[in-house]
């Protein structure tokens, strides 16, 4: 039943839904929300017999989801920004462990200049981090996602994020149908460990393994997460036969008029709505969604893309010096066909991505490499002709120093 | 004249067993049936005090659980030398994730075991003085402040030993380390009070706090139960000389410890609620210097021409640990309220 | 489980990892030469049987005990203890109390009428014993357990030699004495009193002969005196009173010399009645030979002292006494100044001499200095004829006796199979340093009630009192098992490497050198110095 809420609860009372057994959790906006939620829902036993940990850190509240986990009860957490950052370290290591744990990002900016606008630079930091990334292209998508993350890092033992941008869908309201409790038990049976601390069965976890034998360990973990998008596949296709509703149907990527397309625009998370919009009254363009990023599902990318003529990549976080994040991943997935695939930064920061901006960049003839979206090129010329260039500090020394300062202070 | 009428074990109070002590007034140590929590073949230096504190604290705790004992480990010397691929020398069910964050893995392993309904099995967290004192001391006071049912002991071998012997939090004064080398006007260490952490532990008011050191075996074996008996935050703080971090015999490791005691330098004592309960009274005392002058990493001190004046500084650290605890059995108890 | 390859191990894998190899030395159990057994002239392992006495298993202990000593209430009573001057334990706060842990044994034994070992099958040889002294019954004592037929005879009607006719009841009841005596002799040993031997070439039909006939004769000493001056032998007084005679003294007894027979004597006159009894001696108190303890009993029984005097003249009650002073070579020497002592009697006790006339016709014996010379075997110029206590070089006292009793039976034997007995294997001493102290607890000794000095003069019961069960227990595990293990479970217990093991056999130990990385934390940690490193044999 559809109600009408705000993307955070309804994330809550789907991951309430999945009956977690521990939840540390930290505030950090815009993930407050749902933690409180699922604070407040502890506290009045409506989940007993979870247990809500109010740590003293993203880092605690990850290592708390890792212990917990490996102790055989399903954990989770969720964080934005800052403090994904912050639990790096154990954000790696619950991969590395394989503990299944499901966390919630609110995408958001990262600071310095600090930011609580969304944008995705802190998941993409920790793409590589060995969890999967989902990212959820609307509020229904989210809450639902949450239920397949649970399902999927279970089977895989493998930890899985969910990256809902920040604001954007975690503070809207939106008519959401939080699916049926039965429905999300008959789709995620109770967590079954891999492995787990248990007196009867005293195992050593988290070894120190040396080089005879890490390049195996990360093969094989490789190998694992590679199997995710099969996996991910059937079993959205599983809760969405089990929702009753086929266009809940998760798919590792989207496509949306793309195939055949002569333009197809890439693009992750909660802008896929605008695009949509956008591609609707241009001929010749498609948008394609990519929901499950890590592992990065190349094959089903490229199938889709053979035929483009141009590719556009939307990316909301910049890698500095470098462009585009994943604008390289789906050069990757293209390797070997001729086509442009070309980056547009926009929405850093919580600045709107407006469908406007984005028709008329469509429309734009020679789009360049890279391009950022509704860029204030008055700021930019300002800023820049107001940076004195520098001179190489060696040149600066001495007399030769004082001189040019002084020519400098009387130009 | 009567005659005295004691009984008495030559050994009883202080060895590790005792033959002629009933089986149940022997250490868990002497038995032959200890669990050996840690196993031979690890890859611990010769005569390692953290091997050895970490097999007398988790064989007792063993023992008090009934083997209903799940362990988390910090990284460090204990973690690396006892679980390199594809070995490990532990009995008991370990994890290890990260160097700072053991105590938030514990609350987190003690908070599934509360929503599993899976009480009877009990959680003990262990990490060096670096895991404990400083990297991981957030996770800690987190985890003693909201109350989580965790026993976190400190093997405290006073410096990052397993990275090659830098300085931490709980690098005594003047200590020769990797990172304050013996040089210059001040050597060694900085001197300040470093960070106490069982008083601040205290100062958390949780249930028990209590330290020890491997020389105190008995001693050692009845603060673990004592822990083992309560429910909450509780922390234990050990002292295991370390041979080589301390350019100690590895034989003298033992020894040692026993002398941080006697010196005053480590004072061994138990807390309930922020409270001290009880001190282990200084049996022996004796200056300082004899504690400090076997260890290399104070060598420096007694050179030509000699450091007095630091080792009165040092002095003085001890002498204050003295009247703080009360650790002088012959003390004449202060009046209160006079 | 299905735990993932290399980040998840099995428990205790790591056994397989040999640590052993890393070592360069290797601890090894030894066994040292505890300073108490060195001692004991009686040749007692007395940490042995300490180590068992704390146990409790008190006739254990005995058994280990008699098999040096058959005399242990006696020696319990009567030794000097040697072995408490040199345990280590007076390093750390008093010696073990051995001695009276000895006693309680012995009493313990006579009470509860435990026998001693069975000798063994008849061997066929014969062996006369002179002298049923404590030497002589030593001796016979050893022989009989060897199954030899031992034949001793003394020329007095009863045995025991000096502990009977000399050291006073108060420090020796007799019932004490017979008891451990009879148990001796009812092991079948054939004992003729009243027969004296005078010439040993006369004895034909034994294959050996032990002789310890002491030192019996009083030496004399011309002291110038009155015809009606009272004047006895020490010997003939304590004879006297041990017989339950009561010698007249007078009120006032001057005892000359400074030995333990002196001490005795004027403890004796003081139960007889004397009002004041005096000893004189010619040199300090440092430089009497008398045992400390014997002159602090004597002090505290109101026995005084007269040092530096000689007795120049002896008269109806009164003594010239004639003051002495020392040299530099402290050797005391005559001043001149002459003075009165009242004196109704004066007891001479300047020492005893060996009767040798029984051997001064046996070819090939030596006497010098007035006693008999044996070799290094116990035994004397002439073959097969073995001579120890008094009668020989030595420091005359019970427990030398005893010592040098079994130390002849050993080598009798030897001589009697033909052999020569192999002297024991040196063990390396088990030194105070070797001690790691800290882990005995702080135990004051127990110190034996004794009776007050008022009620002692009064009669002749015994001034030492015993100890109970308790309290030799206690004093027993004071004993801190120097140089040898006696199960205290450190070194298993501060093994980092779990390299130690229980054993049923042995020391109850072992090192399981696979694992043993040669750290030597055992070996500092052994409270009783009872491990050695030694360097890895290659
Ligand atoms: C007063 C006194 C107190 C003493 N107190 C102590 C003491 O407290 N502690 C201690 O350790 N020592 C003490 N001694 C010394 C100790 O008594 C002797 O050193 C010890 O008894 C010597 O033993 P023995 O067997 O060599 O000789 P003895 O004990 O002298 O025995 C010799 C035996 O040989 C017999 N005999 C002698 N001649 C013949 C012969 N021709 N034929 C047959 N039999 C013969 C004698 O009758 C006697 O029974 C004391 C001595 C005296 C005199
Ligand atoms: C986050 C992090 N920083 C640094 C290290 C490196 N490191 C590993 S062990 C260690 C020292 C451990 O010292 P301590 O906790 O005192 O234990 P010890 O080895 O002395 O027993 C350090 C610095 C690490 N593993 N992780
Ligand atoms: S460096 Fe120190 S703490 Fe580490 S294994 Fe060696 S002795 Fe033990
Ligand atoms: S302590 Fe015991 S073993 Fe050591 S010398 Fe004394 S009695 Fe002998
Ligand atoms: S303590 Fe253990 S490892 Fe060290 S020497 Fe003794 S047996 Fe060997
Ligand atoms: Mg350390």
């Amino acid at each position: 039943m559809r109600r009408q809420l705000e993307g955070s609860r309804a994330i809550a009372e789907t991951v309430a839904c999945c009956r977690p057994g521990v939840i540390p959790a930290y505030p950090i906006t815009p993930q407050t929300h749902i933690v409180e939620a699922l604070g407040t829902m502890v506290r009045k036993g409506q989940l007993a017999p979870c247990r809500f940990l109010t740590v003293e850190s993203e880092f605690a509240a990850m290592s708390a989801a890792i212990g917990a986990s490996l102790t055989g009860s399903r954990a989770y957490t969720a964080t934005s920004s800052q403090g994904l950052l912050y639990m790096t370290e154990a954000v790696f290591n619950a991969a590395g462990l394989g503990a299944p744990i499901v966390m919630t990002v609110a995408n958001r900016a990262i600071g310095a200049p600090i930011n609580i606008w969304n944008d995705q630079s802190d998941s993409m930091a920790l793409r590589d981090s060995g969890w999967i990334q989902l990212h959820a292209p609307d509020n229904q998508a989210a809450a639902d996602l949450h239920v397949l993350a649970f399902r999927l890092a279970e089977e895989l033992s493998v930890p899985v994020m969910v990256c809902v941008d920040g604001f954007v869908l975690t503070h809207a309201f939106e008519p959401i149908d939080v699916p049926e409790q039965e429905i999300v038990d008959a789709v995620l049976p109770p967590y079954r460990p891999r492995q787990v601390l248990d007196p009867d069965d005293p195992v050593t976890i988290g070894a120190m393994v040396g080089p005879e034998a890490f390049t195996e360990v990360r093969y094989l973990a490789d190998r694992r997460l590679r199997s995710a998008p099969p996996a991910f596949e059937r079993i959205a296709a599983e809760f969405a036969e089990a929702v009753g509703a086929p266009q809940r149907r998760a798919r590792c990527v989207q496509d949306y008029r793309a195939t055949g397309a002569d333009t197809v625009v890439v693009a992750l998370g909660s802008v896929t709505g605008t695009l949509r919009d956008v591609v609707d009254s241009i001929d010749g363009v498609g948008v394609l969604t990519i929901t499950m990023y890590r592992p990065f599902p190349a094959e089903e990318i490229r199938a889709v893309l053979v035929g483009a003529r141009r590719i556009v990549v939307l990316e909301r976080a910049l890698a500095p010096g470098a462009s585009g994040i994943v604008t390289s991943d789906v050069r990757s997935a293209l390797a070997g066909l001729d086509v442009p695939v070309q980056t547009v930064i926009a929405g850093l920061g919580g600045r709107p991505i407006g469908a406007a901006s984005l028709r008329e960049l469509l429309a734009r003839p020679g789009l360049e490499d890279v391009t950022f979206l509704d860029l204030r090129e008055d700021v930019i010329d300002r800023e820049l002709g107001r940076e004195t260039v520098r001179e190489p500090i060696a040149e600066r020394d001495g007399e030769a120093a004082v001189e040019s300062a002084g020519e400098r202070a009387g130009a | 004249m009567p005659a005295q009428s004691v009984k008495f074990y030559q050994v009883g109070s202080r060895a590790v067993g005792n033959r002629l002590l009933d089986a149940e007034l022997r250490t868990e140590q002497s038995s032959a049936e200890r669990r050996n929590s840690i196993t031979s073949g690890h890859r611990a230096c010769q005569g390692c005090g953290e091997a050895l504190g970490a097999r007398y604290v988790l064989d007792t705790a063993e023992r008090v659980t009934g083997g209903r004992l799940v362990t988390v480990n910090a990284t460090g010397c204990l973690e690396v030398f006892s679980t390199p691929y594809p070995e490990s020398a532990w009995q008991v069910p370990w994890l290890h994730s990260l160097f700072a964050n053991t105590a938030s893995v514990a609350s987190g392993v003690a908070a599934a075991l509360e929503a599993q309904g899976r009480t009877d099995v009990r959680v003990l967290a262990q990490g060096g003085d670096g895991g404990t004192v400083d990297i991981g001391f957030a996770c800690l006071s987190g985890m003693f402040e909201r109350g989580d049912d965790v026993l976190f002991v400190c093997y405290d071998n006073e410096a990052y030993m397993n990275t090659g012997v830098q300085r931490s939090g709980a690098t005594p004064a003047y200590a020769r380390t990797a990172t304050t080398e013996a040089v210059g006007p001040i050597p060694g260490s900085r001197p300040g009070q470093g960070k106490d952490l069982p008083r601040i532990a205290m100062a958390h008011e949780i249930p028990y706090v209590a330290t020890a050191t491997v020389a105190e075996l008995r001693d050692l074996e009845a603060k673990v139960e004592r822990a083992m008996s309560m429910r909450g935050p509780r922390y234990l703080h050990v002292l295991v000389p370390c041979p080589l971090g301390w350019g100690s015999a590895p034989a003298e490791t033992v020894h040692l410890a026993r002398l941080a005691q006697r010196s005053g330098l480590f004072p061994v004592f138990e807390a309930e609620h922020g409270e001290v309960t009880s001190v282990l009274p200084i049996r022996d005392r004796i200056p300082v210097e004899e504690y400090l002058r076997p260890q290399r990493r104070y060598a420096h001190l007694f050179a030509d021409p000699p450091r007095t004046d630091l080792i009165e500084r040092i002095q003085q650290i001890a002498d204050r640990n003295v009247a703080r605890y009360h650790l002088d059995p012959h003390e004449i108890p202060h009046e209160e309220g006079a | 489980m299905d735990t993932p390859f290399a980040i998840t191990l099995g428990p205790g894998s790591s056994s397989v990892n040999r640590t052993g190899t890393w070592r360069t030395e290797r601890p090894v159990y030894v066994d040292r030469l505890p300073p108490c057994n060195q001692a004991c002239p009686a040749g007692e392992n007395v940490q042995g049987w300490l180590y068992t006495a704390e146990e409790g298993d008190y006739q254990t202990a005995w058994r280990q005990l008699v098999a040096a000593n058959p005399l242990p209430a006696v020696m319990g009573r009567v030794c000097y203890h040697p072995c408490e001057t040199a345990c280590n334990r007076a390093q750390l706060d008093h010696a073990v109390g051995i001695n009276s842990v000895e006693e309680f044994l012995g009493d313990e034994a006579i009470r509860r009428g435990w026998v001693l070992p069975t000798p063994a099958p008849d061997t066929g040889k014969r062996v006369l014993v002179v002298g049923a002294g404590p030497s002589g019954l030593s001796a016979a004592y050893q022989l009989c357990l060897l199954g030899h037929h031992v034949e001793i005879r003394d020329s007095a009607a009863r045995p025991g030699g000096m502990m009977r006719y000399a050291i006073p009841t108060f420090r020796l009841p007799r019932y004490v004495l017979d008891a451990e005596i009879d148990r001796i002799l009812a092991l079948g040993i054939d004992f003729r009193p009243n027969t004296p031997v005078e010439d040993l070439t006369a004895e034909h039909g034994f294959d050996a002969v032990f002789l310890a006939v002491g030192a019996q004769l009083a030496h004399r000493a011309y002291v110038p005196a009155a015809q009606s001056a009272r004047i006895l032998d020490a010997l003939d007084l304590l004879g006297d009173t041990a017989a339950g005679q009561r010698p007249q003294l007078g009120r006032t007894v001057a005892v000359y010399g400074g030995g333990n027979t002196a001490m005795d004597a004027a403890r004796t006159a003081r139960r007889l009645g004397a009002e004041e009894a005096i000893i004189v001696y010619r040199r300090t108190r440092e430089r009497m030979p008398a045992n400390d303890i014997e002159v602090t009993d004597a002090l505290e029984e109101g026995v005084r002292m007269k040092w530096l005097a000689t007795v120049k003249h002896a008269d109806v009650g009164v003594l010239t006494i004639e003051r002495m002073e020392l040299d530099e070579h402290g050797v005391p020497q005559p001043t001149g100044e002459l003075e009165e002592l009242q004196a109704d009697s004066l007891v001479l006790a300047l020492g005893q001499d060996v009767d040798h006339t029984l051997v001064d016709t046996l070819p090939g014996v030596r006497v010098e200095g007035g006693v008999v010379q044996v070799d290094e075997h116990m035994m004397t110029g002439h073959p097969g004829v073995f001579a120890g206590g008094d009668m020989v070089p030595s420091a005359r006292s019970v427990t030398v006796a005893i010592g040098h009793g079994a130390a002849a039976a050993r080598n009798i034997d030897a001589w009697l199979r033909g052999t020569v007995a192999t002297p024991e294997p040196e063990r390396e001493a088990a030194t105070f340093e070797r001690l790691n102290t800290w882990y005995y607890s702080d135990a004051p000794e127990t110190v034996r009630p004794r009776l007050d000095a008022a009620r002692r003069v009064s009669d002749f019961a015994e001034v030492t009192g015993k100890l109970d069960a308790d309290t030799a227990l206690y004093e027993a595990r004071r004993c801190m098992s120097c140089g040898n293990c006696f199960g205290c479970d450190n070194c298993y217990g501060v093994c980092p490497d779990n390299a130690i093991v229980k054993v049923p056999t042995g020391h109850g130990y072992a090192i399981d050198l696979d694992y043993c990385k040669g750290c030597a934390l055992c070996v500092t940690e052994c409270p009783a110095g009872a491990i050695d490193m030694i360097p890895e044999p290659d």
